[in-house]
């Protein structure tokens, strides 16, 4: 297995009249060829800016990224456009996603053209029927607008979109969060089922934490614009270390009634990600703080694979 | 390889059967189907065909003077009487069709493209781009539209050419700024960021995604201005600006009846009516071609 993407303290900072807003604030992640990395975190924590900035739809203000051992930090026009080839999104509105004057085979057969590899006549018209049938659309639906397929329709032609472009990477965007949940359940198994077959590396960008265990292989947990945690999926389900993670994972509401649950309830408010103090992000809402935690806080690995941006995580999960 | 849905994959083939119909005909289809549509363009047909066809259709030269049949009223040899200098109205009304449909058509639709390219400039780029020419717009528009429009026909003098300039440019800002608040909208959206990502250019997204999610108020906003361009012009010819008499512009021909308005109302109507059918055709075909434009509207 080899490293897809690389990011090496990526920063996303957004000028307001405020001051500096953090959304992506030091980010350190690799994406594994062929694999799936879940990044979860509340509303406004910067994981779809974090996404957005992968695939340079943002520019990223500082930090190093890199695509297959390259530097595409800061891409040329001409390196963009390969990139782009390399790397697409899939966004969460299924609603917004389509132009809504394009039919379905305008909407695949844009990339298609524009990517050079197909031009007009029969291999053209081939290939978005190969798309169709990966996607799982019927034919008939080809000179469908959008508003004529429903929810999930409309997110596999946005799959498809992404998919002309033969992409290695996909960043998806919250792509299930506003479907309903048997719909839900038709695009993961697309998603993994185009993984297998093509060996896509998937960042998979979610709140919803049952949906990001299903599909992931890592997860990384976001706060603020700041990772806090990342281990492999199974580890992290059984042995959250970071307090945030902790109450993340114990508000999954669950079908066992006779398992003790013990809800973590978080009191205080985000705090706001404008010109942020240097301290642990977290430390207004956690019940463990210290004197420590106003330092900066490290990602490091306490077991094989996992990491842990807490000073405390150690002594709290009794390792060594 | 989809096991969930087996149904779907099946329909491949019959995709041989669809041919693809240009979105070009599927407007005119849906605008046949709109009554209303129909009968506003169906009109405003007639009223170009009255001009240009206007040396066959009008019994009399628009110029030609009978003092001794001034005044006269609606009779067979004079349609719709006679004016203050035994003109006949009907003929006038015919041939002022060239001036008064020309300068309105002309001037909205220069005074449109100008307004969408820069509306587009300021609504896609943003940024400083965006406010410079916003806040050229904001100085150009302190000057009233009716003064604005008198300046620069008074600079640029009174030939026809002149007065469609001036007519022109008092209209551009208005619909840029319109179409930049819209711009300002669609530009956000998913799909837009999605062309990026697929590597479309800034004009193709500007044609293809934005502007055509855009633009139906715009379309709609020119109709509308075509009457108010015609009255426009008018009034530049009131002025003594803009056509000049003795030509027929239906303008010129309201101002010429005003002082007769109380003892022979007929010279005031004419014109009246061919602006008002004028205006609400046009209305009548905007609204429907908006329609028409957008694939959401079934029929």
């Amino acid at each position: 297995m080899s490293t897809l993407i690389e990011l090496q303290e990526l920063e996303r900072y957004f000028k307001t009249p405020k001051g500096q807003l953090h959304a992506v604030d030091k980010i350190s992640m690799k994406f594994e060829q062929g694999t799936t990395m879940g990044v979860v975190g509340e509303s406004g924590c910067g994981k779809s800016t974090l996404a957005r900035t992968i695939i340079h739809l943002q520019e990223p203000t500082g930090g190093k990224m890199f695509f297959e051992g390259e530097d595409m930090t800061h891409p040329n026009k001409a390196m963009i456009k390969r990139l782009r080839n390399h790397m697409q999104i899939i966004f969460q509105d299924p609603y917004m996603t389509l132009n809504p004057r394009y039919t379905v085979e305008d909407t695949l057969k844009e990339p298609l053209v524009l990517s050079g590899k197909y031009t007009k006549g029969e291999s053209l018209n081939k290939e978005i029927r190969r798309l169709m049938d990966m996607i799982g659309i019927s034919g008939r639906l080809r000179m469908s607008y959008p508003h004529e397929l429903s929810g999930g329709r409309r997110q596999r032609v946005g799959i498809g979109r992404a998919l002309a472009m033969d992409p290695k990477f996909i960043a998806c965007d919250e792509p299930v969060a506003s479907l309903d949940v048997s719909i839900q359940a038709q695009i993961i198994n697309l998603l993994q089922d185009l993984q297998k077959d093509f060996g896509l590396t998937y960042m998979f960008v979610t709140h919803d934490m049952s949906v990001v265990r299903f599909i992931s292989h890592d997860i990384s947990v976001m706060y603020l614009g700041q990772l806090v945690e990342t281990s492999p999926s199974q580890e992290l389900f059984e042995r959250p270390l970071h307090p945030y993670s902790k109450a993340l994972l114990s508000a999954i509401p669950t079908t066992d009634i006779d398992k003790p649950r013990e809800r973590i309830r978080l009191k205080g408010e985000l705090m706001s990600p404008i010109n942020p103090k240097p301290g642990c992000r977290f430390l207004p809402r956690c019940e463990y703080a210290t004197e420590a935690c106003q330092q900066p806080q490290k990602l490091e690995e306490l077991l094989p694979g996992h990491f842990v941006a807490c000073c405390r995580a150690r002594q709290l999960n009794n390792l060594s | 390889m989809n096991a969930m849905n087996p149904a779907m994959n099946a329909g491949s083939e019959d995709s041989e059967a669809l041919k693809k119909q240009s979105s070009f005909k599927m407007m005119l289809k849906r605008l046949a189907a709109n009554k209303l549509a129909l009968t506003g363009g169906i009109i405003f047909i007639i009223l170009v065909l009255l001009a240009v066809f206007a040396p066959l259709i009008a019994p009399y030269d628009y110029l030609t003077v009978n003092p001794a049949n001034k005044y006269a009223g609606p009779s067979a040899q004079h349609l719709l009487g006679t004016d203050q200098f035994g003109r006949d109205i009907f003929s006038r009304l015919v041939w002022g069709g060239r001036w008064s449909l020309t300068l309105g058509v002309l001037g909205t639709a220069i005074s449109t493209l100008l307004g969408i390219v820069v509306g587009s400039i300021a609504g896609y780029f943003g940024g400083i781009v965006d406010n410079i020419i916003m806040r050229i717009i904001d100085v150009i528009q302190c000057i009233p539209g009716m003064l604005l429009t008198i300046m620069i026909s008074v600079v640029l003098g009174q030939t026809f050419f002149a007065t469609v300039a001036a007519l022109s440019f008092g209209g551009i800002w208005g619909t840029a700024r319109m179409l930049r608040g819209q711009i300002l909208t669609v530009r956000t959206l998913d799909y837009v960021e999605a062309a990026k990502a697929t590597n479309n250019g800034p004009v193709r997204i500007i044609f293809k995604y934005v502007l055509p999610n855009s633009i139906q108020q715009t379309i709609i906003h020119a109709c509308m201005s075509i009457g108010g361009q015609i009255t426009m012009a008018s009034g530049l010819s009131f002025l003594g600006l803009g056509i000049q008499p003795p030509l027929p512009e239906w303008g010129a021909m309201l101002n010429d009846a005003r002082p007769f308005i109380r003892y022979y109302p007929l010279m005031l109507i004419g014109p009246c009516v061919m602006i008002g059918l004028t205006v609400l055709s046009i209305s009548l075909f905007g609204d429907g071609l908006r329609d028409a434009m957008d694939p959401r509207m079934k029929k």
